[in-house]
């Protein structure tokens, strides 16, 4: 029992990571450009995609096709902004929702185009073996995945708290009128937002193709609204946030499909995200937005 | 007093919307003056200063700085140019330290990471409040505290002309005097100053001239000491 329960934790653990990494990209874009960008889930989709052209079709080694992945998912990211946010900066609200749902649609459409529908099947970069801990059993992909985004969470909170660049998306967050008073250059910083958020979702892309190696084009669409869900759970705007919700979300799926029932585990999920925004509804880490006098 | 001018507004019109807020206004500043914006609430200071700092668009008219049309710039690109804003409310950023807000008003210098280090020690020789609360965040200080760290964050940027946005609101009349003698000292130091308050007796006090604005439009200009002593002026703006 014992065993079993912790295998079930890990695996929500190599989820939420997943979910995680995807949040973070729907929190930091909130936090600074005040949007919701519904396209970032299919990023994920483009960087497996983008993945499967550089090893299955050009055959290339594996560290340059990761590197080609994330470089060409950020700027995809910063694209994206420019051509379709951007214009839009003092719009509606539901303008700007809008134009993200069309262009969720508009890159999965894309893909259908190149790729077709039919699946394509993709074998897992990573070999690495599983190891047995005290009986439990932890597969080489979950051992990877758990690093990367350690790692990556590590790198991105410095980068926040102890770099120039850092401080002034903070800034901008907090109040993009003075920060532009004081010359921060607000476009830049939010190109460089998607940037980071488009990186971070070809990384979440490429471990997520790993494991289920198959590719479709809406296979970003369940991924990017779970890790949409982590994010408003961990309280949008807040990168911890999104790191706590995508892991708890992650562990919470994990566990209902183990014990309660597979077809119900979204709703579970759905359900403890309710509760949560009842008791709380800035989210878990999320601030209370103090209103200015 | 040299008549060099270097801040010029001509006839600008700003609106919100269909909101015309800002009604012809024309106004300039020498170089080296103190040159106060007073008005009553809603009067449109604060749009003015928005205007020349290019958070707002006008819609005609033109603001030139040492010449150079600025209508058409981006913000930080104003900011550059010379032109640093101390905002109404004061804006500091509140989940950042002091001393992150301070480089934040400094990033647009370009300058070695040494030089910068010796600016910021400046502004904490002018504010020894700052220096002692430098690793905390901004929004734990005290009005004042943040007043002083709003004009600091301001002259990181190395301004040739600082705007003030009533610099004095909400402080006490202890806390005021020290600010109006840091603006004159920040003047002295050969700062241009315009500065806009509701406070016109304290502002027409350390000013050269003044401009007063009634909804949109400026009613009345000329050098401060003549203003103080106008009756018109003493009742409606100094309770006299
Ligand atoms: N965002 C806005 N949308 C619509 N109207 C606005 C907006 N901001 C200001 N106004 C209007 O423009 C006019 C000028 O406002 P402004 O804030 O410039 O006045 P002010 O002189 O700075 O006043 P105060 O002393 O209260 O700060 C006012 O009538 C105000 O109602
Ligand atoms: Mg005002």
């Amino acid at each position: 029992m014992f065993a079993s329960i912790m295998e079930q934790l890990i695996n929500g653990l190599r989820t939420g990571s997943i979910y995680a990494l995807i949040a973070i990209g729907y929190t930091m874009v909130y936090g600074i450009a005040k949007m919701i960008n519904f396209a970032h889930g299919d990023v994920i989709m483009v960087g497996a995609y983008a993945l499967y052209v550089c090893i299955g079709v050009y055959k290339l080694p594996v560290l340059p096709s990761v590197i080609i992945t994330c470089i060409f998912c950020s700027v995809l990211g910063v694209v994206l902004e420019k051509v379709a946010y951007k214009p839009l900066r003092n719009a509606p609200p539901l303008a700007v929702l809008i134009t993200a749902i069309g262009m969720s649609y508009l890159l999965q459409s894309a893909s259908l185009l190149i790729f077709g529908a039919t699946p394509i099947p993709f074998s897992s970069i990573i070999n690495v073996k599983s190891i047995v801990v005290g009986g439990i059993t932890i597969s080489g992909i979950t051992i990877v995945t758990l690093i990367v985004t350690i790692i990556a969470m590590i790198i991105l909170t410095l980068f926040i708290n102890k770099t120039k660049a850092g401080a002034s998306m903070r800034a901008v967050s907090e109040d993009r009128g003075a920060a532009e008073l004081v010359g921060i250059n607000v476009n830049k910083t939010i190109s460089m937002t998607f940037a980071i958020g488009s990186f971070l979702a070809a990384i979440a892309g490429i471990l997520f193709i790993c494991q289920y190696e198959s590719l479709k084009p809406t296979l970003g669409a369940l991924p990017g609204i779970k890790a949409f869900v982590a994010a408003v759970l961990g309280g949008i705007g807040s990168i911890p946030g999104a790191m706590v919700g995508g892991v708890i979300l992650g562990i919470i799926e994990s566990l209902s499909k183990a014990y309660i029932s597979t077809q119900l585990s979204d709703a579970i999920v759905f359900g403890v995200l309710v509760v949560v925004l009842l008791v709380k509804p800035t989210g878990l880490l999320g601030k209370i937005k103090k209103e200015k006098v | 007093m040299s008549s060099n001018k270097l801040l010029e507004v001509d006839n600008l019109n700003v609106y919100y919307g269909n909101i015309h807020a800002i009604k012809g206004v024309s106004l300039n500043v020498c170089e080296g003056e103190i040159v106060s914006l007073i008005g009553a609430n809603g009067a449109g200071k604060t749009t003015t200063l928005q205007t020349i700092s290019g958070l707002l668009k006008a819609k005609t008219g033109s603001v030139k700085f040492n010449g150079k049309e600025l209508t058409k710039m981006e913000a930080h690109n104003i900011l550059k140019c010379g032109i640093a804003q101390v905002p109404e409310g004061r804006r500091v950023f509140a989940n950042l330290t002091v001393k992150e807000n301070l480089e934040m008003g400094g990033i647009t210098v370009k300058d070695t990471s040494e030089n910068k280090k010796a600016e910021i020690e400046e502004i904490y020789k002018r504010f020894p409040r700052l220096e002692e609360r430098k690793k905390q965040t901004a929004g734990t200080l005290s009005g004042g505290e943040q007043q002083m760290l709003a004009i600091g964050r301001a002259l990181m940027s190395r301004p040739k002309i600082l705007l003030l946005d009533e610099p004095s609101m909400g402080l006490s009349p202890m806390l005021v005097k020290e600010i109006f003698k840091i603006i004159k000292d920040v003047n002295e130091s050969g700062v241009t100053v315009l500065l806009v308050e509701q406070n016109a007796k304290m502002a027409l006090s350390i000013s050269d001239r003044a401009y007063i604005l009634e909804t949109g439009k400026v009613s009345r200009s000329g050098d401060a000491h003549s203003l103080m002593e106008d009756d018109a002026i003493k009742k409606a703006y100094l309770g006299a």
